[in-house]
């Protein structure tokens, strides 16, 4: 069946809901204002309202709660809105959630996800539009998942939700809820912690995540049509864990490797692929790697002014051609 | 856990805090640990009454002050010196310290050594317990958590939620004239009384002596009722007044150990101390009095004194026995173990 990005979203929470009773969702947003998604959530939040809590503008406490009541035998799903909000809970988020289980020697346990509905979406300017994957992946003890497709988006919340024993940070793209993808019923989840070749290529890997994972497939495949190259998109899903043998895997076939991701290019997601083909990757580099990330400067209200940052099929197409042209001037190693 | 109302068991829960808190500062001078930490000397009365009001479903949160909290508890002192110490056998097997200590089976799941860190999860634990319809949270923290947002919105959550939840403010700088007036002022928090700010949150709210056992006693026997029957929240402030030894930045002993003399006739020699002794140590004041009503004989306080220092002496032991982890244990319990699939 076909489903958007929201649905999945929609059908993993009310799903969820129905499958476990200890589950509690503290706020009741998660899917934006996609209306589709929000029709298809409605019957869940009516019949299991005893179990969502109003939530005023607290998003610090409203994370702590979340937290302290997965500690106490129940399982919580935070609403924290929009991705820059999360700031306004990091102190629970990164410094309680991601801490407990290691600073209590493993005595407790914190099965709780926060969605946050992140990205530059258009017109969030500085305030809304973060992308916090970069972030996050600093905090040792948490989980971050980006899915890049509806498939990805309804399986690794719905695992977030009812199977996981550590603290999630579920990220949604305010641009992928409208995504659409397949999603066979019933059908297995590819595990959380392994990356998803989304196209099969020869000449050209392109590594993307979350909003990037579309924009990929579509650079791949003007690369294709236009150019005449064979391209590989690996889609990572999960910032942590970080499935570096997957991308290793997809660079050892293709030697070439493009990062297209929408956090800051320092620092970022891109840098630390960068790091890793640097570190274990080299032998297999026919070219240098090349990073399409946001510059390094805050997002902008004026739409030209936003679209000169964003990370496009056509800059990622751009990037690639540099990279599968350069070729002869990269050194081997010795 | 001690059993309520009886003197001699409350006398020992507050004497074996006095005595692992003496244990702990001797074994920092001493260089066995490296680190700030906190001592729970002067409000062993607030632990001691509050944790006597609880049954194994409830739980407990604290703060970088938490030894008393979880030695009044039930926590294990031999254990909770070796998790100080740094060492293996310590509850979290040397990960947490001293401030962050914390035993998952005595309904104390997470410490946090941040301000006001602990009341959001506190917040959370009640709301867990409402869903269960089991247990009631205390939780401890200090007057500088009325500063936090976190407190804020933890109090508006559990007003607006109705969360059986107690929250338990020990203001531990309120000169002695102040407690039971009130008026006091903090230097930071220009609110006329610290119960102000959870009183325009619709939350019900008491101030209390912590130099005083009896009171203290009798108000959590109450407070602790009522959250348990009604399941909404309550706030109290216990209003003490510091120890000595912990004006310095570390904390020291002013004149070595506590001595039981001092409740019965002799002083020591700094007057600081002297005057703490005598107008605000929650210990010394309950011991005069017990032993003056008949409630317990000097001869039996020596021996409840003696067993619980014969205690720390092997908690001390213990934990100095005790090894330090392997280094590879630093890569453990980054993540808890789970299935990978659906």
């Amino acid at each position: 069946m076909k489903i958007s990005f929201a649905q999945g979203v929609a059908m993993a929470i009310s799903e969820s809901l129905a499958a476990d009773s200890r589950l509690l969702l503290i706020g009741n947003g998660f899917v934006g204002l996609n209306m589709e998604a929000r029709a298809l959530l409605e019957p869940a939040l009516r019949e299991f309202a005893d179990r969502i809590l109003v939530a005023p503008v607290s998003e610090l406490a409203l994370a702590g709660a979340g937290i302290g009541a997965a500690m106490a035998g129940q399982r919580a799903a935070v609403d924290l809105s929009t991705g820059s909000f999360i700031f306004q809970a990091f102190a629970q988020v990164v410094n309680e959630a991601a801490n407990v289980h290691y600073m209590s020697g493993g005595q407790t346990t914190a099965p709780v996800t926060f969605c946050s509905l992140a990205g530059m979406r258009s017109a969030g300017a500085a305030q809304h539009s973060h992308r916090i994957q970069a972030m996050l992946g600093q905090v040792p003890g948490l989980q971050v998942l980006v899915p890049g497709g509806a498939d990805d988006a309804y399986h690794m919340l719905k695992w977030a939700l009812l199977q996981s024993q550590n603290p999630t940070v579920f990220i949604s793209h305010a641009l992928l809820l409208g995504e659409t993808g397949e999603l066979t019923p019933g059908a297995p989840m590819l595990p959380v912690g392994k990356a998803r070749i989304r196209r099969e290529g020869r000449d050209l890997s392109i590594i993307a995540s979350s909003i990037t994972v579309p924009r990929a497939l579509e650079a791949a495949q003007s690369l294709e049509r236009d150019h005449g190259f064979s391209v590989e998109v690996v889609d990572l899903r999960s910032i942590a864990p970080l499935d570096r043998d997957t991308v290793l895997k997809s660079v050892a076939k293709t030697g070439r490797a493009v990062i297209a991701d929408e956090c800051h290019r320092s620092f970022g997601v891109a840098a630390e692929i960068a790091a890793t083909l640097a570190e274990e990757g080299l032998a297999y580099l026919k070219a240098p790697v090349c990073r399409v990330a946001v510059p390094d400067v805050p997002v902008p209200f004026s739409p030209p002014l936003e679209a000169e940052l964003t990370v496009t099929a056509d800059k990622i197409v751009a990037g690639a051609l540099k990279v599968l042209n350069a070729g002869s001037t990269m050194r081997r190693p010795v | 856990m001690q059993r309520k109302n009886d003197p001699g068991e409350r006398v020992a829960a507050m004497l074996r805090i006095r005595r692992f808190e003496e244990q702990c500062i001797l074994l920092s001078k001493d260089g066995q640990f490296p680190g700030h930490y906190h001592v729970y000397i002067g409000q062993e009365a607030t632990a001691v009454a509050a944790c006597a009001e609880l049954g194994t479903d409830d739980f407990v949160f604290s703060n970088w002050r938490n030894h008393g909290h979880l030695l009044a508890r039930g926590a294990a002192p031999d254990r909770m010196m070796a998790e100080i110490l740094g060492k293996a056998g310590g509850y979290a097997r040397g990960k947490s310290g001293t401030l962050h200590m914390a035993v998952r089976e005595l309904g104390v799941p997470a410490t946090s050594a941040l301000v006001g860190g602990s009341l959001p999860l506190a917040t959370g634990a009640a709301l867990a317990c409402k869903r269960q319809g089991r247990g009631v949270v205390v939780a401890f923290f200090g007057d500088a958590a009325l500063e936090e947002g976190a407190c804020y919105e933890a109090m508006i959550l559990a007003s607006l939620w109705k969360l059986p939840i107690l929250f338990v403010c020990e203001n531990n700088s309120i000169p002695p004239a102040q407690r039971q007036r009130g008026q006091y002022t903090s230097s930071t928090l220009p609110a006329a009384q610290l119960v102000d700010v959870p009183q325009a949150l619709q939350i019900r709210t008491e101030a209390v002596d912590g130099a005083d056992a009896d009171a203290l006693a009798e108000c959590f026997d109450r407070l602790v009722a009522e959250v348990r029957s009604e399941g909404t929240p309550r706030f109290v402030e216990v209003r003490c007044t510091r120890w000595p030894g912990n004006f310095p930045l570390w904390p020291e002993l002013p004149c070595g150990q506590w001595q039981l003399d001092w409740a019965f006739g002799q002083s020591p020699d700094r007057a600081d101390l002297a005057t703490w002794l005598e107008q605000s140590d929650p210990l010394l004041l309950y011991l005069r009095k017990i032993v003056a009503a008949g409630g317990l004989t000097r001869e039996q306080v020596q021996a409840l004194d003696e067993r619980a220092r014969a205690e720390m002496a092997g908690a001390v032991r213990f934990a100095l026995d005790s090894p330090f982890p392997a280094p590879e244990e630093a890569y453990q319990h980054v993540r808890a173990e789970q299935g990978a699939t659906l």
